[in-house]
């Protein structure tokens, strides 16, 4: 605050420097040096103290921050923000630690909860935005669920703390407001003036109601935009992708930027009546044949002998990564970029499945199976996707096979919700679950019953087969995020300890008991969650 | 008093936590997974038994219905006071009638009830007798009163001598000085039995080493404490009230004499400071019909929440008494008429000019007053360099925030609720600037805490 002035302007700076240097150097004024000095100096500085403290006026008001844009959503139900309040409360490293009991840990319910939230529709309580942010600055994966909850009032705070920054880059534009799509003089001049982040922004926004309207703006400066951007404008043609994209990505393809003619290429490959996807047709479909030589078919592969100026310019990379064959590097593009409709022609009218099943020469099963997969998942090809995965109860599916899990997961993802948890649920009931983990990722939450069933039944034969619960921990906290909160009922059971089997390793009944009460804890706590929201 | 019907929120119940980690292991017990046989009964208990790592549940009960605060019993191990299963028993509670149907005790909740209905009982009878056994030996206490100011002048003379030499030296000096002396002074200061001078001479210690301006800091609390001690040598002169905050200041102890006003007090806030020893809460309450400002003092042993627990945003009807001493706001709790009760109530306020002449004026009767306890009126919170301030929404006055402020998460809870608008803040307001500790946003919203 502003200290008024004393009427003696200097009576305190005087008995400071008094103070400072000791009365017995320099007695304050008025005062002979001696012993009644240091009391003559306190008394003068009391009543100075007081009395400057008494006269303490309020400072000139700063300049004050611009009003944050108002946040025209719903505000959340009381119970909702209490629980949102506690669930930020339960920060990594507040405490706790060790073994994990049977409390639900709240931290790793965040993220559903703010999905529940976006998709309701919600407005964050103001006062809980420092906290939103805090946990979105330690987990970037929390940042797009938690910034789209945050609101333009997050954007307008993190102006404000550094420490909040991220949420500026992360947000396009910043929190800024973009124009109405009836506002075409607006979209011309954020389009032409706007920073990068809103521009990106913008196009998305566009590309997502619009495809054409959003390509042709792109047209209009994509000759003078630099190469980074272009990138990164090319990539949002990702979303609502269509056969009259052809020629823009066509004209992609000479652009001087190696990365920008790649995802062009990309693009283009994804659609399969493209002119790009014929020529990558007729240069996958040259490599690979059906032998009729032998006494039963068997398909040949030919790799290329070269990547020539025209496949290059089709996006293939002539550069092999250290430790793999340039020619088997080269197949492989071309047969991920060819339509996957090309091949029942190409290879005697046989349907996926049948192809999927032919024997390949040379150990090239792996090198065209692995493409196909690729190919199967941008393409969105749920027909290949299904001959490629098998079936889930095959001995192979669980082992190593010509399709890893991480692409199994990976094609999964291209099938129905449904069908995807029909196929995890069996392979789970044939497999158990040491290999089942990847692929429930990739399964709709809440599960399906049938495979909520079969992960609960496989827990329960690894409890009965005596193992230790953390042998499970991952499917376990899973199970706690992914599992339908209505199956808490049939868990009961389950929370018992159990009698010692001979086998059983020592405890192990206790701890799955444990296991199963923070299982069920947890889906307790997950339907409260989403009734608090108004989730029936 | 009974709480019938009256269900605490799940904020209530979580005040009473003695740290953050009991807070965060008590809520994810208030979830019905581990509880099973859980009840509570219309005289105000709630009890149920928790599923732990062991084979035995715990039993928990919680006697909620008495006006000094709830009472728990856990048969855990925990050492603290209440334990999680209390906490999480007390939010299923809270969260709804399903968990916690009413029905008849079990026996082994029924018996602590009765035991502590029974001694209740006894100590209401053996106090009824006792208050005037209490001051049964007047003349004892007088001589012990004695004793005690002896000690404390003698301690007030030999701190005067020290701060004479100090003076006498330089407070240059005192840079290199170091922590050790002021220390030592301070013990000394409680060997004299004055413990309100062995704070402040602690607190000088500190001072060296805060930073730019520190001289003048130091000088002014060597002037303040030396005032305290010229009024404690000359208390005989001084007109009452002030006797009575001198003496409060330096130290000793007095009870809450004031006249019981009963009022509907509003929670303004509630926060702890904590040092090795103690755990000192804080609850600043107004009388939404009086319009006084109290302040209620409560103490725990280190890992012990203070008893008395009040949530920001409840109303509570109740009697209230001050303690001695001219514009001293300390005040005790007495009789509560109704539990505390949510409540829309928002207390007036002033502006920021108002607040800095009310801390002037608040001078006049305890010149060694930090603070006062002030509510202002649409301000907008707003940065100034490397600092903040609270700016009039109309006008040209700001208060700036103190430093400790500003360096804590509620500042930014502060920011985010007003979003560049105006809101109206509850904080304290001093020579170090204000200290916001609860606001509340334009339009509808609950007191939002920001200690």
């Amino acid at each position: 605050m502003n200290k008024i002035s004393a009427p003696v302007p200097d009576a305190w700076e005087e008995l400071v420097t008094s103070a400072l240097l000791g009365t017995a150097r320099r007695p304050p004024p008025g005062v002979a040096p001696g012993s009644e000095a240091p009391v003559a100096l306190l008394d003068a500085a009391a009543v100075e103290t007081v009395r400057r403290r008494a006269g303490l006026r309020p400072a000139r008001a700063a300049q004050r921050p611009q009003p944050a844009p108002e946040d025209t959503r719903p505000p959340l139900p009381a119970a909702a923000a209490r629980r949102l309040a506690m669930l930020l409360a339960d920060r990594p490293g507040t405490g706790g630690g060790g073994r994990r009991g049977t409390a639900p840990d709240l931290m790793e319910l965040l993220p559903q909860w703010l999905a529940t939230a976006n998709a309701r529709g919600y407005a964050a309580p103001p006062q809980l935005l420092p906290a939103l942010l805090d946990a979105a600055r330690g987990r970037t994966d929390l940042r797009p669920a938690a910034l789209a909850f945050a609101g333009s009032r997050a954007t307008w705070l993190a102006r404000l703390n550094p420490d909040w920054r991220f949420a500026l880059r992360a947000t396009p534009g910043g929190g800024t407001d973009l124009p109405s799509p009836q506002d075409t003089a607006g979209i011309r001049l954020l389009w032409e003036e706007g920073l990068f982040a809103e521009r990106v922004a913008l196009l998305s926004a566009i590309r997502a109601r619009e495809p054409v309207a959003a390509r042709e703006l792109l047209a209009t400066t994509w000759a003078t935009e630099r190469a980074e951007d272009r990138l990164m404008f090319l990539d949002s043609l990702r979303t609502g992708l269509g056969a009259d994209d052809e020629p823009f990505l066509e004209q992609a393809l000479t652009d001087r930027s190696r990365n920008v003619r790649a995802t062009a290429a990309e693009l283009l490959s994804a659609l399969p009546g493209s002119a790009l996807a014929a020529r990558m047709a007729v240069r996958a479909g040259a490599c690979v044949a059906v032998d009729h030589t032998q006494d039963r078919p068997v398909i040949v592969v030919e790799a290329p002998h070269e990547c020539d100026s025209g496949m290059e310019r089709d996006g293939v990379v002539a550069k092999a990564p250290s430790g793999r064959g340039e020619r088997s590097w080269w197949f492989g593009q071309l047969v991920e970029a060819a339509p996957l409709g090309v091949w029942p022609g190409r290879l005697g009218g046989r349907t996926p499945e049948e192809i999927v099943a032919l024997p390949v020469a040379d150990d090239w099963r792996n090198e065209l199976h692995a493409a196909w997969c690729r190919a199967a998942v941008r393409q969105r090809d749920a027909g290949w996707a299904r001959a490629l995965l098998g079936r889930p109860a095959a001995p192979e599916a669980g082992g190593p096979g010509a399709v890893s899990l991480a692409e199994r997961a990976r094609l999964l993802s291209t099938l129905g919700s449904a069908e995807r948890a029909e196929w995890v649920a069996a392979f789970i009931a044939t497999h158990g679950l040491s290999e089942a983990f990847q692929l429930l990722g990739v399964c709709e939450v809440p599960w399906a019953a049938p495979l909520g069933r079969a992960v609960v039944d496989a827990l329960n034969i690894a409890r009965d087969a005596g193992s230790y619960p953390w042998s499970f921990s991952g499917v376990m906290g899973l199970a706690e995020r992914c599992l339908d909160p209505a199956e808490a009922g049939r868990l009961e059971g389950l929370m018992a300890v159990p009698d010692e089997g001979e086998d059983a390793s020592p405890g192990a009944g206790g701890y799955w008991a444990e296991a199963f009460q923070r299982l069920v804890t947890t889906l307790r706590l997950r339907a409260a969650m989403a009734e608090e929201l108004g989730v029936a | 008093m009974t709480q019938q019907g009256v269900r605490w929120t799940a904020d209530q119940v979580l005040a009473l936590a003695p740290d953050a980690a009991s807070r965060k292991a008590g809520s994810k017990l208030g979830a019905a997974g581990p509880w099973s046989e859980a009840g509570s009964s219309d005289e105000g208990t709630v009890w149920g038994l928790c599923k732990g790592s062991g084979s035995k549940p715990y039993q928990t009960v919680i006697d909620i219905a008495d006006a000094a605060g709830p009472a728990y019993k856990c048969s855990c191990p925990s050492r603290k006071f209440p334990c999680k299963h209390a906490l999480g028993l007390l939010l299923l509670w809270a969260g709804g009638e399903g968990a916690v149907p009413p029905g008849p005790a079990p026996d082994w909740a029924e018996q602590w009830i009765e035991g502590r209905r029974q001694r209740a009982q006894e100590k209401r009878t053996a106090g009824a007798a006792g208050s005037a056994a209490g001051s049964g030996d007047p003349e004892g206490a007088r001589r012990r009163a004695e004793r005690r100011a002896v000690r404390i002048t003698a301690g007030a003379t030999e701190l005067e001598q020290r701060l004479a030499d100090l003076l006498r030296s330089g407070l240059a000096g005192a840079e290199q000085a170091g922590y050790g002396m002021w220390e030592e002074t301070a013990a000394r200061m409680v060997d004299a039995q004055a413990p309100g001078l062995a704070a402040r001479v602690r607190e000088l210690g500190a001072i060296p080493s805060s930073g730019p301006g520190w001289p003048v800091r130091l000088l002014e609390e060597c002037a303040l404490i030396h005032l305290l001690d010229q009024g404690w040598l000359r208390r005989e002169r001084l007109p009452d009230g002030l006797g009575s905050t001198v003496r409060s200041r330096i130290g000793l102890p007095a009870s809450a004499e004031g006249p019981a006003i009963r009022d509907r007090w509003l929670v303004l806030a509630q926060y702890d400071t904590a040092d090795a020893r103690l755990t000192t809460r804080r609850i600043w309450l107004h009388g939404t019909d009086s319009g006084r400002t109290a302040l209620l003092l409560s103490y725990g042993a280190a890992g012990r929440a203070p008893e008395l627990a009040l949530p920001v945003g409840l109303e509570l009807e109740a009697e209230v008494s001050a303690y001695p001493g001219t514009g001293q706001l300390r005040a005790a709790l007495g009789e509560q008429f109704a539990p505390p009760a949510p409540t829309a109530t928002r207390p007036p306020g002033v502006t920021t000019e108002q607040a800095a002449a009310r801390y002037g004026e608040a001078l006049r009767d305890d010149p060694w007053l930090d603070s006062v306890p002030v509510i202002l009126d649409r301000v907008i919170p707003a940065p100034d360099g490397d600092s903040w301030q609270l700016a009039d929404a109309e006008g040209d006055s700001a208060l700036p925030l103190t430093a400790s402020a500003r360096s804590r998460p509620g500042l930014w809870r502060l920011v985010a609720l007003s979003g560049g608008a105006p809101v109206k803040v509850f904080g304290e307001c001093g020579h170090r600037g204000f200290t916001p500790l609860t606001a509340w946003a334009e339009g509808a919203g609950e007191a939002v805490p920001l200690c």
